[in-house]
């Protein structure tokens, strides 16, 4: 059956590669030239990366436009910011409390907003991100809507994630294998057959599987993967805030995913990378830089409707066969 | 030996009565065939025995087994695969992914997160014989978004038999073919006949005639007559009914 491997290669090996060795030059340039800031923002780019990244899985893969992806970076803040109120620092309590209330959470949230679909199933999802930032903003021992410091940042053994470098590498390993992860799932039965839930939900519930069934789960997957991104958010910033649970985080995730590439393996990542770099870039230009990146995110959007992926993956295509081109496959 | 039977199944639409106390029993291996004017409720009934319509009233059993409670996808994996009369397939994948899903999705687990699908050499033979065997085997690499639309009801149907099913439901499986296309879909269906139970609904009469064992007629909802093509032909009632229909 090798004919099928034509459409599930990623064509965006090569460039993925170059962009992760860029990601991992990045320490040693910034030491080089003396310009540590670049490291945090860097890390900070890799953070939202993993979050688009697992955002992409729900949104991309399984068509669940969620607004509400916020929550779950957000939880996975205060599942560091939290326990180290209360004196634990163990990086492994941090983690499991990260990962079990994403996923605990993202299984509720799922379970009932999956019951609709189209708007009323982007309303919910923003519903929930937007109890939990009034849940957060109401607690006010842990510091209500001013955030809570981040007491003790997380411990694994020798490994402390509040010093910028162990963050910075733990940030590239997770990206790293989160988007193997992504691009394995991609062509793995579940990932096609989620794939397919999106095209074609009634089809799949026909050929013998449960669409809903298996978009919860990736639903859930989706959650505890943007938790995590959230653990290492806060261990970055030594700070949760509720303000990181903010509808406009969801709303620029989303954008994210859909500047890079959506359902591509390699659109989350250059979403993020090109969405916070050029944040960057102009906020240093003009404090009205918003007047210049909105009307830019609109021109990519109409460019490229499979975003910027889909503009690197026209270049190339003229020197290949007329096969279709895979990375960029999954636009909603 | 009877492969699926149903007793008194009834849906309602309101006040209409879509689907009229209905009693079939289709015999293991035969190529069943419902034929009926439109709106005499063919699809209602084929949605209400793959799963997809609940039935207000009536059983309906599959191989011994009261299925009648059973959601689509427990009844796929039972066996009892369907065919749409509306193409539905899975427009971004080629034909060979969209064979090999339904081959792995109705017999093995979709639950595997990392090899990719096209390792599944089981899935992956069972899907390459469907496509072959519904003619699309030159095209088998194609976007199923990209068919002409004779070769998506081919896809259609490679579809179902991926499954291997014991019992396929066609909706119309020659639904706006040409007539060469047509002739092609009923010596492939007739190359099926007896390795599956099919229950085919069906416009096309030379088709049915040509492929049926036995033959139900569906008027406003219910089973008016069963029997032989011979019998259709011979019975007054029928001719009038539906069979003057399509010749006037």
């Amino acid at each position: 059956m090798t004919s099928l491997s034509s459409h599930s290669r990623s064509s965006a090996v090569l460039p993925l590669l170059l962009l992760f060795a860029g990601f991992a030059a990045v320490p040693f340039v910034a030491t080089a030239l003396e310009q540590p800031f670049w490291i945090s923002f860097f890390a900070r780019i890799l953070i939202y990366a993993i979050a688009a990244s697992a955002l992409n899985l729900a949104l991309g893969y399984g068509g669940l436009v969620s607004f509400g992806h916020a929550l779950f970076m957000g939880l996975g803040s205060y599942a560091v910011a939290l326990p180290a109120f209360h004196g634990i620092a163990s990086g492994w309590a941090h983690l499991a409390l990260c990962i079990g209330a994403s996923s605990l959470v993202a299984l509720a949230v799922g379970a009932i907003s999956l019951r609709t679909s189209g708007m009323a199933f982007i309303m919910i999802t923003l519903a929930f991100a937007q109890m939990g930032y009034f849940l957060l903003v109401s607690l006010k021992q842990y510091g209500g809507d001013d955030g809570l410091p981040v007491a003790a940042t997380s411990q694994f053994g020798s490994l402390d994630l509040g010093s910028t470098l162990p963050l910075y590498a733990t940030a590239l390993v997770v990206l790293a294998l989160v988007t193997w992860w992504m691009a394995k799932l991609r062509s793995a039965p579940f990932g096609m057959a989620l794939r397919g839930a999106r095209q074609n939900a009634r089809r799949i519930n026909a050929i013998g599987l449960e669409a809903r069934r298996l978009q919860l789960v990736a639903f859930v997957i989706s959650g505890a993967i943007c938790g995590v991104s959230g653990m290492l958010l806060a261990n970055l910033n030594a700070f949760a805030s509720p303000s990181s649970l903010a509808w406009t985080v969801s709303g620029e995730l989303i954008v994210m995913v859909v500047l890079g590439g959506i359902g591509t393996v390699a659109g989350p990542v250059i979403g993020a990378l090109v969405f916070l770099g050029l944040e960057e870039v102009l906020k240093g230009l003009t404090e009205h830089w918003m007047l210049i990146f909105g009307p830019l995110i609109v021109v990519m959007a109409l460019v490229g409707r499979r975003g910027i992926v889909g503009l690197i993956d026209l270049w190339p295509k003229a020197q290949r066969s007329s096969t279709p081109v895979v990375v960029s496959e999954g636009g909603a | 030996m009877s492969s699926l039977q149903t007793e008194g199944l009834v849906k309602r639409y309101g006040a209409l009565l879509v689907t009229d106390h209905v009693s079939l029993d289709i015999r293991a291996g035969e190529l069943h065939a419902v034929i009926g004017p439109n709106g005499a409720g063919k699809t209602t009934l084929i949605n209400q025995l793959s799963g997809e319509l609940p039935a207000d009233e009536g059983r309906i059993v599959f191989g011994g087994q009261d299925i009648s409670a059973l959601p689509v996808h427990q009844r796929a994996r039972t066996g009892l695969l369907r065919s749409y009369q509306i193409t539905s397939i899975f427009e971004e994948f080629s034909v060979t992914e969209n064979a090999v899903l339904a081959a792995l999705a109705a017999k093995r687990s979709a639950w595997r997160f990392w090899t990719p699908m096209r390792d599944d050499v089981a899935a992956c033979a069972a899907a390459e014989a469907a496509v072959a065997a519904a003619g699309l085997a030159k095209h088998a690499d194609a976007l199923a978004g990209e068919l002409a639309y004779g070769q998506r009801r081919q896809l259609e149907l490679a579809m179902a038999l991926a499954a291997e099913p014991k019992f396929l439901l066609l909706d119309e499986p020659m639904a706006g073919m040409s007539v060469q296309e047509s002739a092609a879909v009923t010596e492939l269906l007739r190359g099926l006949k007896g390795r599956y139970t099919i229950l085919l609904v069906e416009h096309d009469m030379d088709a049915v005639f040509a492929l049926a064992d036995r033959i139900s007629v569906l008027v406003y909802g219910s089973v008016m007559f069963t029997g032989t093509p011979d019998e259709i032909r011979a019975h007054p009632e029928v001719r009038a009914v539906y069979l003057g229909e399509e010749t006037a």
